[in-house]
């Protein structure tokens, strides 16, 4: 007989395990925003390439620095960081500035994420809150669109882009002009639709041949990315389907009682809310566990998205959306403890 | 085509998980008959309730068969030899509960079973078999190890009315009740009529998981022409063994929290503890010896085994090979068996297998990452729990609570949520720890 291993190894049951790791899961997220991040940059060129590259390191660098200085090491491996980084990144407007989009991936891991204790203990979702802060801290640099599929886009960056730290950033509606594309209006589809009440082919917003932020103008890929997470069980898949199917009710029902407001489709394909719905609002750690509570949380966020575009300042409302949503998860999941076997109906929190 | 749709809605309970089985290792081979080692060790404590007191002292002889200790009470059992040979001593053993009775086997001895002498149960009214079942010194063989007669003997105010008899080995690796099924239909038949006349319950149900559809074959060919015994497959999955579940699924019963089976008119026997039964009680014999699964990348001759109770794992790991190809050795399933500290322990009724495996991946221990609330062990749990909710409240020492709000003592530690965690937190234990608090709190 061959010695036994020495010593035994003692744990406790189960001793079989068949998940897959958090670093894996969080690869496989990284690795679906890959196409998105590859398709912001086929059409907004070096600029959104700069900008996917700052603030992932900036998210990077804060983890590491804040690791450091509470002398825990090691958080880097675990590549939520990274999805973090690509995330805001992709929300952005490609000619963001570098040192704005450094900013703001800062605010997202310090204070969205390791102010709170890190991954895990995070009440909202952290690229969120540094798009938040700097909406906030630059409403002009981030309502800045800059047109899709510019000529010389792989050559030069938009000029906003290079912007020295603390200087206000160059306009770029004349160089959107000198590239001859003379009907840009330097809008989105939604200020368009909202403020001009110009309408946007359906087929291009499914495809995303519009301008927009980076990585949020094309459905398609979102959601095929999404899919892929999907399939592989490492997204929850009810809370897009519960967003985005809330999100067309609504916008479906103000439509039908004044046709003035935009048809579902239009608001489904338009704007952040399919980045939103499927690769924010599904985030783990600001989402609830229970059955129930997964569509109701999806449900608010739905519907929220939609009032705040119809009825609110400003034109996108899913960031505003997924925040609050955050913010209720905890409440919606302790109202919806599920019936425990053997018992007679849930029992409340107090 | 009916079959196919009735396979599609195979009955089964909500959440749940389908770890790998392992079960080809061993479902092929037949109940082999594993000699005697030198010594045996009896532990007087292999059973829920009281332990057993010896009958017998250093220095005397015993014939396989014939008892050595008896019952202490009503839950309690007694203990037979599982050999012929001599009392080496009444000790404590290192890694069993309480002490043990050392018996050296006679080397030359035939091994003869001498003790018992057979009789008609037919004979026999209700308390009578419960005391001759008691006798016997079963308990349940699926690894609770509870005195049968007494899980048999129902209370006054909860008449049953189903005996169901427990075939799903739900647990990986294990392979016995399997080959018990295939090998021995007519003795677990037996036990069963005894049970369903012990308990005083109309008609008893098989439920025999979809994967073993040989068995479920060989069961309903002999099956009793009185026709109170049926046999129903349920689907493959864990836990489908779990006392509760199998009730629910096959009878659509709920046990409530807190309740016993009989509280729905319902006891649930399992598989091998009939065998034995039905095997015992008409020679008046003692259970001496049982099935168990030896199998595990650690195992060089995986198989199934008719194991003397009382072996050393030593000498067992040796019969079968060992290869070295382990981090642990448990006694019990993967999900929910035990570890091993020490090749010294002897096996006993609760047995159920001996395993030696290896996890995949680094030999490091695993690390425990922060909980990422993906709600897998929410979508696992077969109870409805909140394990998530349940771990952080244990992170944060909050036992009294986990109970009160979160229904902890629901948890039956079958070990989906900790399976399916990505974040490789010990829920189950964390929970154990946390049961074991409040019950000293209580105390």
């Amino acid at each position: 007989m061959q010695p036994p291993p020495a010593p035994l190894e003692l744990r406790p049951s189960p001793h079989l395990h068949g998940a897959p790791t958090v670093e894996q899961i969080m690869r496989n997220v990284v690795y679906a925003l890959l196409p998105i991040a590859g398709f912001a940059v086929w059409a907004f060129g070096l600029s959104a390439l700069a900008l996917q590259l700052t603030v992932v390191a900036a998210c990077l660098g804060t983890e590491a620095l804040f690791g450091r200085l509470a002398g825990k090491a090691g958080t880097l491996g675990d590549f939520s960081a990274v999805i973090t980084g690509l995330l805001l990144a992709l929300t952005l407007p490609p000619g963001f500035p570098l040192w704005m989009g450094a900013v703001a991936g800062f605010v997202a891991i310090g204070l969205g994420k390791l102010f709170f204790g890190g991954l895990g203990f995070n009440v909202f979702n952290p690229a969120l809150v540094g798009r938040a802060f700097v909406q906030a801290a630059f409403p002009v640099a981030i309502t800045t669109w800059t047109p899709a599929f510019a000529p010389g886009r792989f050559t030069g960056f938009i000029p906003s882009t290079l912007t020295l730290p603390f200087m206000t950033p160059v306009p770029t509606d004349r160089w959107s002009r000198a590239l001859g594309i003379d009907a840009f209006s330097g809008a989105t589809p939604l200020a368009l639709q909202k403020f001009e009440q110009v309408g946007t082919d359906t087929l291009d917003l499914f495809t995303g041949m519009v301008p927009g932020s980076s990585g949020e103008t094309s459905a398609l890929l979102i959601l095929v990315c999404g899919a892929y997470l999907a399939l592989r069980r490492m997204m929850d898949w009810r809370i897009p389907a519960a967003v985005l199917s809330s999100a067309f009710l609504t916008a479906a029902v103000f439509h039908r009682l004044d046709p003035q407001y935009p048809e579902p489709l239009f608001m489904l394909f338009s704007g952040g809310l399919m980045l939103g719905a499927v690769f924010m609002a599904s985030d783990m750690v600001g989402s609830p566990v229970t059955p129930l509570g997964v569509w109701l949380y999806g449900t608010l966020i739905g519907v929220l998205t939609i009032v705040i575009r119809l009825f609110g300042g400003l034109t996108e409302g899913v960031m505003y959306a997924i925040l609050l949503g955050n913010a209720a998860s905890p409440l919606i999941e302790a109202a919806t403890q599920p019936r425990v076997f053997g018992r007679r109906r849930p029992e409340k929190e107090p | 085509m009916i079959e196919l749709l009735q396979r599609l809605r195979a009955r089964t309970f909500p959440r749940g998980i389908h770890p790998p089985d392992h079960k080809a290792l061993t479902r092929d081979k037949a109940i082999r008959r594993l000699p005697f080692a030198p010594e045996l060790l009896i532990p007087l404590s292999q059973h829920i309730g009281t332990p057993s007191v010896p009958v017998v002292h250093k220095g005397q002889e015993v014939v396989r068969g014939e008892p050595i200790a008896r019952a202490q009470g009503f839950l309690s059992v007694p203990l037979h030899a599982p050999a012929t040979g001599v009392v080496a001593g009444i000790e404590r053993i290192p890694g069993t509960r309480g002490e043990a009775i050392r018996l050296r086997v006679y080397p030359g001895d035939d091994q003869q079973v001498r003790y018992g002498a057979p009789r008609d149960p037919q004979g026999l009214d209700r308390p009578a078999l419960i005391r001759a079942i008691q006798d016997t010194g079963m308990v349940g063989l699926g690894g609770a190890a509870f005195p049968t007669h007494a899980k048999l003997s129902v209370p006054e105010e909860h008449p049953v009315d189903t005996l169901l008899v427990n075939g799903c080995e739900c647990e990986p690796y294990l392979t016995t009740d399997h080959r018990v099924m295939l090998e021995d239909p007519e003795d677990l038949m037996a036990g069963i009529g005894l049970a369903l006349r012990a308990c005083g319950a109309r008609e008893a149900l098989i439920g025999i998981e979809d994967d073993k559809p040989e068995a479920a074959e060989q069961l309903r060919a002999h099956l009793p022409a009185h026709g109170r015994i049926r046999v129903q497959t349920v689907a493959a999955k864990y836990p489908q063994g779990s006392e509760k579940l199998l009730i629910k699924v096959l009878l659509g019963r709920e046990v409530p929290s807190g309740g016993l089976p009989c509280h729905v008119g319902v006891v649930v026997q399992n598989i091998a503890t009939l065998a034995q039964l039905g095997r015992l009680l008409p020679r008046r014999q003692g259970l001496i010896e049982r099935v168990m699964t030896l199998s595990g990348p650690g195992i060089a001759r995986p198989g199934n085994y008719l194991v003397p109770l009382g072996t050393p794992l030593r000498y067992l790991l040796d019969y079968v090979g060992f290869t070295g190809e382990a981090q642990e050795i448990l006694f019990g399933g993967p999900m929910m068996g035990t570890a091993v500290a020490s090749l010294d322990v002897p096996v006993t009724k609760a047995v159920s297998g001996v395993l030696a495996i290896r996890e995949p991946g680094p030999a490091t221990p695993r690390e425990i990452q922060p909980c990422i609330h993906c709600g897998r062990c929410v979508a696992a749990c077969p109870m409805n729990l909140n394990p998530e909710r349940l771990g952080l409240l244990a992170a944060k020492r909050e036992y009294a609570l986990m109970a009160e709000k979160y229904h902890l003592n629901d948890c039956f530690e079958c070990g989906c949520c900790a399976y399916v965690c990505p974040a490789h937190i010990p829920l189950v234990q964390y929970f154990r720890a946390a049961k074991a608090m409040n019950r000293r709190m209580a105390a």
